[in-house]
């Protein structure tokens, strides 16, 4: 059983899976900035229209991945990643759900007058 | 398999143990759900998308919605997410009263963000804009509702957790589970991250 333990802990090591106060610091840091940035720029009306969404849009996904990345730790963990694969999946029909019904409603609209 | 007696299935047994750790399998299965929850969520962004032009005439969000207490909550749950995820580094570390600490500021951080969206929606209702007012609000509610039934529910699932590990300690099982809530509370911030996007900022710019 200790054999077990020790044999566990020191595969977890190999895998930083646990991160470190460092990633986790460093991963608080530029969710701040990723979330000042977008309100800066919305609340002082700097941008065009097009361009302030191009900026949440971006700003939000890079945040997304920050959180991924150093909170969630989605790079570590065994082969094959099945995390990853059921993750990237999700964001398949995520992005089927809402950009497909933003083109067919958007179409639709035609004459339904909201 | 386990119950057989035969040393060789023993051996067995063990190296599958090794490969297919019970932790490892929960937390894969954790994913899964939070990938179900992804798409849940998905579905309610795009009907709030397609529907937000959908005032009939009464008051919009860009009338109603306030972004002080909005900025507020994020930074609110910006930091539960970050203090989760120090709580889960001390509980690696076997530090039990560190992290029971840090998941409690996690909790209280939670509560101040739900006390600003019970807020904000009762300013909405005292305001006219209730789930029934225009398809636009409706679509809001239910998307904003629902990402806070999520925090309320964590919130819950976090004091059961605390209580058992006050009852019974680390042990693998217990560590797991803190785990698969930190995950949790990521990922509802992620969450959080579109609706302050999508719902908040592009109403109000």
């Amino acid at each position: 059983m200790a054999d077990h333990n020790n044999a566990h802990n020191s595969h977890g090591g190999e895998r930083h899976e646990h991160g470190s106060l460092k990633s986790y610091i460093i991963g608080y840091i530029i969710s701040i900035v990723l979330t000042i940035i977008p309100l800066v720029v919305v609340l002082n009306d700097m941008m065009g229209r097009t361009a302030t969404i191009a900026v949440i849009m971006v700003t939000a996904t890079l945040q997304f991945l920050v959180q991924l990345i150093f909170f969630m730790h989605v790079r570590d963990g065994e082969q094959p990643r099945w995390n990853l694969i059921t993750l990237i999946f999700g964001v398949l029909i995520l992005l089927t759900v809402v950009v497909g019904s933003i083109w067919i409603m958007g179409n639709n609209s035609i004459g339904m007058k909201m | 398999m386990a119950q057989s007696p035969a040393h060789g299935s023993d051996h067995h047994d063990h190296h599958a143990a090794g490969h297919h750790d019970p932790q490892d399998l929960k937390l894969l299965g954790f994913w899964i759900f939070l990938v179900t929850d992804v798409i849940m969520f998905a579905t309610l962004f795009a009907t709030f998308i397609v529907l937000r032009g959908g005032t009939d005439g009464n008051v919009t969000g860009a009338e109603l919605l306030e972004m002080n207490g909005i900025i507020i909550s994020t930074f609110l749950l910006l930091t539960s997410s970050f203090t989760s995820g120090v709580a889960v580094l001390a509980m690696h570390q076997n530090k039990i009263k560190q992290m029971i600490i840090w998941l409690v500021i996690t909790g209280l951080l939670g509560a101040g963000f739900l006390y600003l969206e019970v807020n904000e929606f009762l300013h909405l209702i005292h305001e006219g804009a209730t789930l029934q007012t225009s398809a636009y609000w409706s679509a809001f509610f239910t998307l904003v509702g629902t990402h806070g039934v999520h925090v309320t529910v964590g919130l819950f699932w976090m004091i059961a957790i605390i209580i058992q590990i006050v009852r019974r300690g680390l042990t693998d099982d217990t560590k797991g589970k803190v785990t698969v809530f930190s995950l949790y509370w990521h990922f509802l911030d992620a969450v959080w991250i579109f609706l302050l996007s999508i719902v908040y900022l592009m109403e109000v710019m």
